[in-house]
């Protein structure tokens, strides 16, 4: 099995899917001979020509009503997003008009499209190249959201996305594209299914649910915490929407206590949700209240690089806040 | 059909004419059922009803596309949509083929006649045509797509994507305005700089066509060219119908409110069906008794209509949740 970054996942893909379906095409900003801003098209365009790869004018609605109108007549796009960022000129495209289309035509019409963006700080992008909107798109009842950790996640999930008969926002931590490699498997094999969590770590004393770029955050504070007796079980959503509450409670039943740990600022991020639905589901197993380890509720991540660090969560920030749970 | 145009044989047009008396008739029945009490909100064609069934008499329901808008009632019948069809969507029963009683009644959609479903939300439509008519290209047997909206759409950004789009692609799409001149209250000098919405085609490089929306035949030769050079791959058309709003905006508005007094009046002394039928009789297409019989028949589908909406059931509280996903 090759050995790959997430990064080169994603366009390995890309890449197998369009082998396979010639129905298969992308679309975005600079997706074609460049190759994408992170390389995540690269050589598509070489390889399937410039109908297939199609760079699209600089503009996020056009390019979410453009896939859009393919998926209506049978292709399979798959739309990029330069940055999450951005994906909010198309937020109208993408939540009154793809989201709805199945529900609003009484199941007459449907849109199998992926959105793929890269989410998330940490790459000193600032404002507006580092934010983590899943929860814009989690709120949305038709959408399907996805948002992988390692190269072998984002390639399964990425192929169970092209083929799933639903929309399906695919979010893409910037900061992994290049941060670790793994043995990812070829073809059928590598297909994970949507919506089915991980537990990365076992632990007895302390469920933490993460997702993204945090998985490994978590991990290195689950490390320092086990220095002092306290086991965290970790748990790697992968899917959020529909994410997997029955792996999260099975866990929180053995443990008794939760956290979850989320890049985006605090107020209204997805953790919320999932730390209401635990509350509700685990009311009786738990020894102490769910707790939401998340960022600030500021604006975004600013550029200097004082700030940006001060507004990520690290292991210090995860690991207290995993700590404080565990002693309550 | 070869890529050639339609031709306008005396019985296509006293079709069409007989589709403009019906679409006039079941909204005059339509608005008496909303100020009875039985239905809840309508949206009237009143004044564009010539020009919505000239313009798709020169197109080819069940090959073309058609993304249509809320005012388009008289252009769903001219769709192939029964006055029964319209009457349940307006009364929201189960068997609405729309959107089975989800959706308010002007958003029209039918998968078998090539009408995409609609939504309330002003102007999406149009980039989304643009991606429809990309997919047509492609498939290269000579479709095109028709998209329709008010000049007040024209000033949302959907608006520039889309043209902007079709226009660099050559995409077989045919931008059709229906400038009544109003967006609710607001009047045209407040929403569209300039002359008016044609010329702005030519920043596109396509052809931009004005056109007096109660001149059937100006009307359907205007869509005929521009059928004839999207089929033909030269690309899309912008044509702009001028027509009278002769109803408040909905039957949640009264336009009286906000527009003079004379003006109203003197614009309905214009009502582009007086018009229709004079040329017909002038042509010798159509005389007096054909025009008193067909009348009749239009009133009795109304009955029919109306009598067999009203019976239909509402849909079954227990679908709320269906059709939000594939699997649900």
């Amino acid at each position: 099995m090759p050995d790959r970054t997430l990064v080169q996942a994603v366009r390995d893909a890309l890449y197998e899917e369009m082998e396979r379906d010639d129905r298969v095409c992308v679309l975005g900003q600079d997706v074609g001979l460049k190759g994408g801003v992170f390389k995540a098209t690269e050589g598509l365009q070489q390889r399937f020509g410039a109908q297939r790869v199609l760079d699209m004018p600089l503009a996020e609605s056009s390019i979410a009503a453009v896939a859009q109108g393919l998926a209506l007549e049978g292709f399979l796009p798959v739309a990029e997003m330069q940055f999450a960022d951005y994906s909010y000129p198309a937020f109208n495209q993408i939540v009154n008009e793809i989201a709805k289309m199945r529900y609003r035509s009484n199941g007459d019409f449907s849109c199998p499209l992926v959105i793929r963006a890269p989410t998330g700080g940490g790459v000193r992008g600032a404002l507006y190249h580092s934010q983590s909107p899943e929860a814009f798109y989690c709120h949305v009842p038709g959408l399907k959201v996805v948002l992988p950790s390692t190269p072998a996640d984002a390639k399964g999930l990425l192929k169970a996305a092209i083929r799933d008969p639903d929309p399906v926002i695919f979010l893409e931590p910037k900061k992994l594209y290049r941060a670790e490699r793994q043995d990812v498997a070829d073809g059928e094999a590598a297909v994970r299914p949507l919506g089915s969590a991980t537990v990365v770590r076992v632990g007895v004393d302390l469920t933490a649910v993460t997702y993204g770029y945090m998985r490994a955050v978590t991990a290195q504070a689950a490390a320092r915490l086990s220095q002092d007796g306290i086991e965290v079980e970790i748990i790697d959503l992968r899917t959020l929407r529909p994410w997997d509450v029955e792996t999260c409670v099975r866990s929180i039943e053995k443990t008794g206590r939760a956290a979850v740990v989320y890049e985006a600022n605090r107020t209204g991020g997805f953790g919320a949700e999932i730390t209401a639905e635990l509350a509700e589901r685990c009311f009786a197993s738990l020894d102490a209240p769910v707790s939401r380890i998340a960022s600030p509720d500021v604006p975004a991540m600013p550029f200097s690089a004082s700030l940006e660090h001060a507004f990520m969560l690290n292991p210090d920030k995860v690991a207290d806040g995993l700590r404080r749970v565990a002693r309550y | 059909m070869s890529t050639d145009v339609v031709p306008l044989t005396r019985e296509r047009v006293l079709d069409a004419y007989r589709t403009v008396l019906r679409a006039r008739a079941l909204d005059d029945r339509r608005f008496v059922l909303n100020r009875a009490g039985k239905l809840a909100f309508i949206i009237s064609p009143r004044g564009h009803e010539v020009a919505q069934v000239a313009a798709i008499t020169a197109l080819e329901p069940g090959r073309d596309r058609f993304c249509l808008y809320y005012r388009n009632f008289a252009a769903a019948l001219a769709c192939g949509f029964t006055p029964e069809e319209l009457m349940l969507a307006a009364f929201a029963r189960a068997a609405d083929p729309s959107s089975g009683g989800r959706q308010t009644p002007g958003n029209f959609g039918s998968r078998r006649r090539g009408v995409v479903i609609g939504s309330s939300t002003v102007g999406p439509q149009i980039p989304k045509a643009a991606g429809i008519g990309l997919a047509l290209k492609w498939r290269g047997e000579g479709a095109l797509c028709y998209v329709s909206f008010g000049e007040g759409a024209t000033s949302q950004g959907d608006f520039h994507e889309g043209l902007n789009f079709a226009a660099i692609h050559r995409c077989p799409v045919i931008f059709f305005c229906e400038n009544n001149h109003w967006a609710i209250s607001v009047p045209q000098r407040l929403q569209v700089a300039g002359p008016g919405v044609a010329e702005r085609a030519a920043a596109y490089g396509i052809p931009g066509i004005r056109v007096r929306g109660d001149d059937f035949f100006a009307v359907h030769m205007a869509v005929q060219q521009a059928a004839r050079r999207a089929r033909a791959g030269e690309g899309p058309s912008l044509i702009e119908a001028e027509v009278l709003r002769l109803q408040s905006h909905s039957t949640d508005d009264d336009q009286r409110a906000y527009r003079d007094a004379a003006e109203l009046a003197a614009e309905a002394e214009r009502d582009p069906i007086p018009r229709m039928r004079n040329a017909l009789i002038e042509r010798g297409w159509l005389n007096a008794d054909d025009d008193a019989a067909l009348r009749d028949e239009v009133n009795r589908e109304v009955e029919q209509a109306t009598d067999a909406a009203e019976a239909a059931p509402d849909p079954d509280p227990a679908s709320l949740s269906r059709h939000v996903y594939a699997n649900a």
